[in-house]
């Protein structure tokens, strides 16, 4: 873009490029390197890139020890849930607002980037008190009942971008052949919509998956909690040969959503989906 | 949860039509309904609700009795030294990360703009981090920052400067910039992503031109790359300020507010009055003060670069 650059220039651009891999990657290194660790190599005085003698054994220790193999089942448990529901949900609706223009969904795209600026303090209280009023606090419904509705403007943006892009013209020419509206919808607009769906659906799981705040707030059964709080639990249990587990569990963690982005590479990088996921 | 650069459509003619009959507008309603009713119950009235109760002395437990208390609060609140010391360390982490954020993805974004080698790993690397979920983000710098155990620190002993380890989270010093670092970490890759995509929508004959009549690197970035990706540079440090502002889970781990309170986001201070002590009302009319805090700055912020722009 700015033409050829000098050989120092050059030169001047891989260095910073270095900098910016070793700040991205070497914390993604230790991690790894640290849930390979035995005990061991864990509190030994001067700890060690790369771990001397590899071992899954605190993959093991995370989940029979900690539960974390409980808690990695609730949380598959409410984000399939949520991911399930938040499609149901937002697929009427963003076709009504691919389609139609109303009012109605003018503020409801509005709400989407309102729904940005409060903090959670305002809402978590008010929702921890009516999920008690229905006897949903402390449940996973109740849990799955906020996320659908917290992903919800945002898939219903998403999906409705999905619509946009199928041609009119394909429904009219099945209605003109005969078709009747639910036919039209069952037949053209579904199959075609399927990309839209799945990435709808895999926004909602992941949004679910890495949800912190409200799962800590409303949730209090310590066999209920869901990964995230389980992990931030675990972090409070002193001494140094814990890490190796917590690492393990850490990076299990991760495997959804780093499974999500590269479904999403292509996407992420033109930038459509740019603010899609936030945790 | 925003979309920054709005998909284009295939063909305008495809887009929203105004419903004309009556049976199309109830046909509309009915499949909005499902989406509407959650959102209005679960999130508008919560919202509504949350503001109110700023205004009021509701506390935890299943009968309280609840009183409309005006501005008592907010009198209050004006008083509590430790409101006051956490709204500094509130707007210390919001603009420091929001700042450093974007000056480091700026830089990246131009550099993975260019043809160099490792474009892709870098590519790859700057996507991790914002894959990760905050909890794991806060896991894994506290391993970086482990005292005995961390990368950090060992790093120093391996160079011979065995003088700068220090126990980077528990130390009063420096718990604050570490943990801004963390979050420049973290949130930086979606800012990359988004000014990436920014730079790519620059026209290429626009700094054709500019160097032919021998503008130099710098006046080229100046005058046509800055002026292009101004409004994504707005976009997008708007909304990383509204998120860091109310950021929770990171710093929740890393250290929870510690040592001595010397990382107490607002976000942190407010869960604790409302759910360790049980002080819902204070605890609401907090969250309105940081909204109001937010939305004000962010006017500042908006009108000077509108001014700017005209």
């Amino acid at each position: 873009m700015f033409g050829k650059p000098t050989r120092t220039g050059r030169a001047l651009q891989y260095v910073a490029l270095t900098g910016y891999l070793i700040f991205l990657g070497f914390p993604l290194v230790w991690l790894l390197s640290t849930a390979f660790k035995p005990p061991r190599e864990l509190v030994q005085l001067h700890p060690t890139l790369i771990p001397s003698n590899p071992t899954v054994q605190n993959f093991v220790q995370a989940f029979t020890e900690q539960q974390l193999g409980r808690a990695a089942l609730n949380s598959l448990q409410v984000s399939l849930a949520s991911a399930v529901l938040t499609v149901l949900v937002a697929l009427p609706a963003s076709y009504a607002l691919a389609r139609f223009r109303t009012r109605l969904g003018t503020v409801a795209l509005g709400w989407v980037l309102l729904s940005q600026l409060f903090p959670f303090v305002l809402l978590i209280i008010p929702i921890f008190l009516i999920l008690r009023q229905v006897g949903l606090a402390n449940t996973h419904a109740g849990l799955v009942l906020i996320y659908v509705v917290w992903a919800l403007p945002f898939a219903l943006w998403m999906l409705q971008g999905f619509v946009r892009n199928i041609p009119r013209d394909l429904e009219e020419a099945a209605a003109v052949d005969g078709a009747s509206r639910l036919e039209v919808l069952r037949r053209v607009v579904f199959p075609l919509l399927a990309p839209g769906i799945v990435a709808t659906a895999l926004f909602s799981f992941i949004s679910a998956w890495n949800e912190f705040f409200f799962a800590l707030v409303l949730v209090k059964t310590p066999e209920l909690a869901t990964l995230p709080v389980a992990l931030a639990r675990f972090v409070g249990i002193e001494g140094t040969a814990r890490l190796g587990p917590l690492a393990a569990g850490s990076l299990l963690a991760t495997l959804p959503s780093l499974i999500f982005f590269a479904f999403m590479q292509r996407r992420l990088s033109s930038g459509s989906l740019a603010g899609a996921v936030k945790g | 949860m925003t979309t920054l650069a709005e998909r284009p459509d295939v063909a305008r003619s495809d887009g929203p039509r105004v419903a004309r009959s009556r049976s199309d507008r109830l046909g509309i309603y009915l499949l909005l309904l499902p989406s509407l009713l959650p959102i209005v119950v679960l999130s508008v009235f919560p919202l509504v609700r949350g503001i109110y109760l700023g205004f009021t002395d509701a506390r935890a437990g299943r009968h309280v009795e609840i009183s409309f208390t005006g501005l008592a609060n907010y009198r209050e609140l004006l008083g509590d030294e430790l409101f006051w010391n956490s709204f500094k360390i509130g707007l210390l982490w919001a603009v420091g990360v929001t700042v450093l954020q974007f000056l480091l993805a700026l830089g990246l974004a131009l550099l993975l703009n260019q043809q160099l080698r490792f474009r892709g790993l870098a590519r790859v690397l700057a996507v991790v981090p914002w894959a990760m979920p905050p909890v794991v983000v806060g896991i894994l710098w506290k391993l970086v920052y482990h005292p005995d155990a961390g990368l950090l620190n060992e790093f120093f002993h391996r160079v011979g400067a065995d003088a700068l380890r220090t126990n980077w989270l528990g130390d009063f010093s420096t718990a604050l910039p570490a943990v801004i670092l963390v979050g420049v970490w973290a949130g930086m890759p979606q800012t990359t992503v988004v000014l990436l995509a920014g730079l790519q929508g620059v026209p290429r004959e626009l700094h054709e031109a500019a160097a032919v009549d021998g503008a130099s690197t710098w006046h080229r970035f100046r005058n046509v790359t800055l002026p292009a990706i101004t409004p994504v540079i707005v976009a997008i440090t708007s909304l990383d300020f509204i998120w860091n502002f109310n950021s929770f889970g990171l710093v929740y781990v890393l250290t929870a507010g510690g040592p001595g309170g010397k990382t107490m986001l607002p976000m942190l201070f407010a869960y604790e009055e409302a759910f360790r002590y049980g002080n819902y009302g204070y605890a609401a009319a907090l969250g309105n003060v940081m909204v109001v805090i937010i939305v004000a700055l962010l006017a500042v912020y908006l009108r000077r670069r509108l001014r700017e722009a005209n």
